[in-house]
């Protein structure tokens, strides 16, 4: 990445195809041990990006380099055409949505919301316009004159968001926000947040280690893995082309078939299918409802796959059911079906090949 | 639940204390406080206002209330801005050094008050090692003679013996601050100066008030500083409740005097006590 030296680079250049956001190569290490490896990442302008990782991916590292609380070991992050991580956290136009909300104990709902401002020493009749116009946008306006410890969960968060709103930043980082509030008012807050975030048009940077919840909110998620991305893609497209292992594991369920290609030929145990590959190990992903339980007469539809085997297990998930099917040579499917079916009873599957998707394997970096 | 004789075994020692040496005293202070002694030295045990009544109307009373109140004054807010600072900087830049910052501020108060008072009077003293120091570089010909035996030299003191003092609350309520608050307010575009005044002061103003009124309290009614480096224009009011009750032997005006100083104290200690719970949100 060039320095910007002369003016004339400096001028901004707000196309819709030039990024609000890029990371540059950017690793991370507390002493000896590596939180982030290499990760190269663009936000667009308006877009809702949500990166997804377990405990201990770097999710949150990497958030907080973007708002400035951590420094990168090396690598820069830029915005629109600015250096950012050489500013310090108060000079970034980037708001963040903490954790654990992080209000102001202190300081009554409305005077949260309007610290952003007052410390900009904006004037006061702007300061209580834009404060109220923030409180009405997430419905706080009943509690304005409340302490933070008088309000629940839910409605700290909604102070939150607006407290961060409220500046008119370019990019809003939110850190696990809805990790602490009950199922049912999560999903309420992600329907919530989604359509707020519709509304103002900022860029939402959104951590989670749900995928579901990333999957319902966002327009790309980037999946980290031990301080590298794995993928970065659509909620649809991550899901329906995993590029790793890693990836179709984490989000949503899959099966992993460990096969051998000759000669145009899949072989996976005693399964075998046609397919355009070079020879040598192939690694297929093949989700649980691409798998289909037909009965044992019925004809083979073309290029499909059947296998025969019992259910060794079954989970009730409401609409679908999550069974596991052990086939004659050890090999267990997961399998999704609106039907029932018995523990220990014998049934036929029948997948198509193309639901099969190659996958790389996960490399061990740990 | 536990039993009855779990909770009287518990509970009655402390209430026998608190009572004998506690209760029982105040209460003779109060009832000698009204009493008053002949010209043959006897206690009359008669009531009457007379002690209050000279309290009110003897300047040297007042005049010694209020250099004592006015030396705390001074020990309050100099051990405040010692200790503020310091535990500012432990809390918030000292890393993992802080352990070994904090026994170092703690260690002072392991060492006995004598000890420390009197090793001021021998820094402090006309041949003592800041006078000789001086005059070795030739800043001063003479000894400084306002160094010891004055209110400086008891102001000095007890500063140097009550900040610990004052550290102590201060330090566990910064540490009691959630570092995002300070991320958070940085993040919505605070600089540093700002977040110390908006975020981390208010909230640490109950660790100021604990440690104000510590050093306040402690230093008004201190007796050993003034005795050993105050000289007579440091006297403080307990020097005079100490020579009521010993060389002047007149004990009930001695009583009416601590019993106001009690009064003070308590009524301080209440409001400090409020002003606290106002200013504590976790």
């Amino acid at each position: 990445m060039p320095r910007l030296t002369s003016s004339n680079e400096l001028t901004p250049v707000a196309t819709a195809a030039s990024p609000l956001l890029r990371i540059r190569n950017v690793a991370k290490s507390f002493g000896r041990s590596v939180v982030l490896r290499d990760v190269s990442l663009d936000v667009a302008e308006g877009e809702f990006l949500t990166i997804l990782g377990e405990s201990g991916s770097g999710k949150t590292t990497l958030l907080r380099i973007i708002a400035g609380f951590e420094n990168a070991t090396s690598g820069a992050v830029w915005m629109a055409d600015q250096r950012l991580d050489s500013l310090p956290p108060y000079k970034r136009r980037v708001n963040t949505v903490f954790q654990n909300y992080a209000l102001f104990p202190h300081l009554t709902v409305e005077q949260n919301v309007a610290y952003g401002l007052r410390v900009a020493r904006r004037p006061e009749k702007e300061v209580s316009s834009r404060v109220e116009e923030a409180l009405a946008r997430v419905k706080m306006t009943a509690h304005a004159k409340a302490k933070p410890s008088k309000i629940s969960g839910g409605q700290q968060q909604r102070v939150a968001l607006a407290r961060a709103l409220v500046n008119r930043p370019q990019l809003l980082l939110l850190d696990e926000p809805l990790s602490a509030l009950d199922a049912n008012l999560r999903r309420q807050m992600q329907v919530e947040l989604k359509s707020l975030q519709r509304e103002v048009g900022i860029s939402f940077v959104f951590v989670t280690h749900d995928q579901e919840e990333a999957m319902v909110m966002s327009d790309r998620i980037a999946l980290l893995r031990t301080g590298e991305l794995e993928q970065v893609a659509t909620p649809q497209e991550i899901y329906r082309r995993p590029a790793t292992a890693y990836t179709a594991q984490f989000i949503g369920h899959t099966n992993l078939l460990h096969s051998e290609v000759r000669g145009g030929i899949v072989r996976c145990s005693s399964l075998c299918w046609k397919a355009q590959l070079p020879d040598g190990p192939a690694l297929f992903s093949l989700r649980p409802e691409n798998i289909g339980i037909v009965a044992s007469a019925a004809p083979v539809t073309d290029g499909s796959v059947r296998v025969r085997g019992r259910v060794r297990h079954h989970a009730f998930h409401g609409a679908t059911e999550l069974l596991q099917v052990e086939c004659a040579d050890g090999l267990v499917f997961s399998v999704r079906t609106a039907s029932r079916a018995d523990n220990q009873s014998a049934v036929e599957l029948d997948f198509h090949p193309a639901d099969a998707i190659v996958v790389r394997e996960s490399v061990d970096r740990t | 639940m536990f039993s009855r004789a779990y909770r009287a075994a518990v509970t009655v020692p402390p209430l026998i204390w608190v009572t004998v040496f506690l209760l029982v005293p105040y209460l003779l202070m109060f009832f000698y406080s009204f009493w008053s002694v002949s010209g043959s030295q006897a206690i009359i045990h008669s009531w009457n206002f007379e002690n209050y009544r000279e309290l009110l109307t003897i300047d040297v009373y007042w005049q010694t209330l209020l250099r004592s109140m006015w030396i705390a004054a001074r020990v309050m807010l100099f051990s405040l801005l010692l200790g503020y600072p310091l535990a500012y900087f432990l809390s918030f830049y000292a890393g993992n050094r802080k352990d070994l910052f904090y026994q170092l501020v703690i260690i002072p108060l392991w060492v006995s008050y004598l000890v420390r008072a009197y090793a001021w009077k021998t820094i402090l003293g006309s041949d003592g090692v800041l006078n000789t120091l001086l005059e070795y570089v030739h800043l001063t010909k003479h000894p400084l003679d306002f160094l010891l035996y004055s209110p400086f030299a008891v102001v000095l003191t007890l500063t140097h013996i009550y900040t610990p003092f004052t550290f102590l609350p201060i330090y566990a309520s910064l540490e009691h601050i959630p570092r995002n608050l300070v991320e958070a307010s940085h993040d919505l575009g605070a600089s540093p100066l700002q977040t110390f005044w908006r975020v981390v002061f208010p909230l640490s103003i109950p660790g100021v008030l604990a440690g104000a009124t510590f050093a306040f309290v402690l230093s008004l009614g201190d007796f050993l500083a003034p005795l050993l480096l105050g000289g007579p224009s440091g006297i403080m009011l307990s020097n005079i409740v100490v020579s009521l009750f010993g060389a002047a032997y007149n004990w009930p005006l001695g009583a009416a005097i601590s019993l106001c100083m009690l009064v003070l104290v308590v009524s301080l200690l209440f409001v400090s006590e409020r002003l606290e719970k106002k200013w504590s949100f976790s």
